[in-house]
């Protein structure tokens, strides 16, 4: 090829308008193949409130619902167990709940609950979101004399009181996450709706 | 082999089907570059089995891969029971699942060795590093592709251990969220992750083989290197095969390929053993929880990944959380992967193999895969305040070999290098 007369910055011009043109059309193209890795419609849609029905659940006992693919943990408290909260406060991280993401604001008191006795929280822990195990034992062996009930997650050891307070040193940032919930009567809660919500 | 035949097949244009090939594609001349007249050095060794070796086992997981994929189906609903109907009902079914899975954990041992080899022999010193870099790429998309086919069959550890890799992704500042739901293409882990998962699976492992092609294609640009890391192309020319090529190269074909296949016969040997006696080797290679089926409401009593992960899941869980945001330990942990790219540029030593290095680079390079394996170790057990020290130390170790390399390589004395590649 002969190079002369070729003027080079036309050249630079043409292929630069070009190589631009093109990205565009990339970034355009790239739009619909990203977005469509996103949840479907039908995933978005099956986020239905569920019912948890507390009448048979007996005290210190655990109960778990399914919602929107996520175990939910609704709690019976014993009254020992409410009395012991109060005095692990200086072993959280945010005792007094002031982290709003992680509660509903009619959560945001010392037991992190509408009614003290029933705890209702997203059984997926803060860090990695693996499901911890329920220990509500008071003192076991391999947790120690000071363990006052709660969680335990086996993945990477995050720990949580019976009010799902994040205990200090440990992986997990932040207190669990209680969904939204409310008392359709004395003993049935319905998660995934409150009284804000239509 | 007599030398005149490589001499005739050279020097002849080849005759019949093979001389009508030849004319419309270069079969001789792909043969003889990277076969017949590829010159490696004469002294390569024990270390050079692992990446011939690392190849079968490539291609041995495409083909497993794609049999299972002929009886495989890729729903929540019925995966986990299609994978024991490939182990029951399927002709040979069970042999070729445990092929399959024995194959993932041994591909990791071979690239693990392979590697070691590099980092011994200085491998990636100039001027061999973008080969180095395109086996690093080779390594993430092998990592990748034994983390989307762990989900698969929708075991517990399957399903527990797709959430926690995934909500690595959630500790991204700002966007970490919504990364990690675009990932799963849900809110949690479902049948559309398990869906895309497979997809995924089944495709990156071509990607693999187009970057093995490449891998291949680099080193025989710059040529092999040896234990001495003598470079043969500036040694003296002449041998019996040829005047120009290196005195101390011999033809990889068939002095390579024979030795390659002596080792894979050994190697055979051990694979075979571990899928016909023991192909969960007790819990390492299909850990026990992945025996029942997947429950997202019940995260079982341990988790932890497949053993080729756990150094990197040790570190992640050595880093406590900094500002309540997990992302520290997850820089950490692909920080240890990505640190890999950088190599050629930390070495700063005078000379190529562990051989000629001083006693630094020794301390080092031991004190370096001591950490990798203690690690992988502790990645396995739960978590405990003991442990948790240890992983915290051995991450240390593990970053002080590169980190501290562009000082020690240029402290240390190093020893003279010979000419000639010794024996």
């Amino acid at each position: 090829m002969n190079a002369e007369g070729v003027d080079q910055k036309r050249r630079r011009v043409l292929v630069t308008a070009t190589s631009a043109v093109g990205a565009v059309g990339v970034g355009f193209i790239a739009v619909p193949f990203i977005s469509s890795m996103n949840p479907s419609a039908k995933a978005r849609a099956a986020g239905a409130p569920v019912q948890a029905d507390v009448s048979k659940l007996e005290p210190g006992a655990l109960l778990r619902v399914k919602y929107r693919g996520q175990p939910i943990w609704v709690v019976h408290r014993t009254d020992t167990m409410l009395e012991a909260l109060p005095t692990l406060d200086a072993k959280l991280v945010d005792p007094g709940s002031e982290l709003a993401s992680q509660q509903p604001p009619y959560c945001a008191n010392a037991t992190r609950s509408i009614e003290p006795k029933y705890f209702v929280a997203i059984g997926i822990c803060t860090h990695l979101g693996c499901s911890p195990t329920y220990r509500p034992e008071f003192a076991p062996d391999d947790l120690g004399a000071d363990w006052k009930g709660g969680w335990f997650c086996p993945c990477h050891g995050s720990k949580f009181d019976l009010a799902g307070r994040v205990y200090k040193g440990v992986p997990a940032p932040t207190n669990l996450v209680i969904p939204k919930h409310k008392y359709v009567n004395e003993n049935t809660i319905l998660i995934g709706e409150d009284e804000g919500a239509a | 082999m007599s030398s005149d035949t490589t001499a005739t097949a050279a020097d002849q244009p080849p005759g019949g089907f093979l001389g009508w090939l030849d004319k419309r594609f270069p079969v001789m001349a792909v043969w003889n570059d990277h076969l017949a007249q590829y010159y490696a050095p004469k002294n390569m060794g024990f270390w050079s089995f692992f990446g011939s070796l690392a190849l079968v086992v490539l291609v041995l997981q495409i083909v497993t891969g794609l049999w299972l994929a002929m009886s495989y189906k890729p729903s929540a609903e019925e995966a986990f029971a299609s994978v024991e109907y490939i182990m029951r009902d399927v002709n040979w079914g069970w042999l070729i699942r445990y092929m399959h899975s024995t194959g993932a954990s041994f591909f990791f041992i071979l690239v693990y060795l392979h590697m070691f080899r590099g980092l011994m022999w200085g491998s990636y010193q100039k001027p061999r590093e973008l080969l180095w870099i395109i086996g690093v790429v080779i390594y993430l998309a092998m990592m990748a592709t034994a983390f989307f086919g762990y989900l698969l069959p929708w075991g517990q550890m399957s399903y527990w251990g797709a959430q926690v890799i995934v909500n690595l992704f959630a500790a991204v500042p700002a966007v970490g969220d919504d990364l990690s739901t675009w990932v799963r293409g849900d809110y949690v882990i479902s049948d559309t992750t398990l869906n895309r998962f497979f997809a995924f699976h089944f495709v990156i492992p071509f990607l693999l083989a187009a970057l093995v092609f490449l891998h291949i294609v680099a080193l025989h640009t710059v040529g092999s290197t040896n234990p001495d890391g003598v470079e043969i192309k500036k040694g003296p020319k002449g041998n019996k095969w040829s005047d120009t090529a290196p005195a101390d190269g011999i033809p990889f074909h068939p002095y390579y390929t024979v030795k390659d296949i002596v080792g894979l016969v050994v190697f055979a040997a051990i694979f075979s053993a571990v899928v016909f006696y023991a192909p969960d080797l007790g819990g390492l290679f299909l850990e026990a929880p992945n025996f029942q089926p997947a429950d997202p409401l019940k995260t079982p009593e341990h988790i932890a990944p497949v053993w080729y992960f756990t150094p990197y899941y040790a570190m992640l869980r050595a880093v406590p959380p900094i500002g309540g945001s997990q992302f520290p330990g997850v820089m950490v942990m692909f920080g240890a992967i990505l640190i890999l790219f950088l190599l050629p540029w930390l070495d700063r030593s005078p000379v190529r193999s562990i051989r000629y290095k001083g006693m630094l680079s020794k301390v080092f390079l031991g004190a370096f895969v001591v950490s990798f394996v203690v690690l992988a170790y502790l990645g396995l057990q739960p978590a405990t305040e003991l442990y948790t020290l240890m992983s915290q130390i051995f991450t240390v170790v593990y970053f002080a070999f590169f980190l501290l390399m562009p000082i020690y390589t240029k402290l240390e004395k190093t020893k003279p290098v010979p000419e000639r590649v010794t024996t």
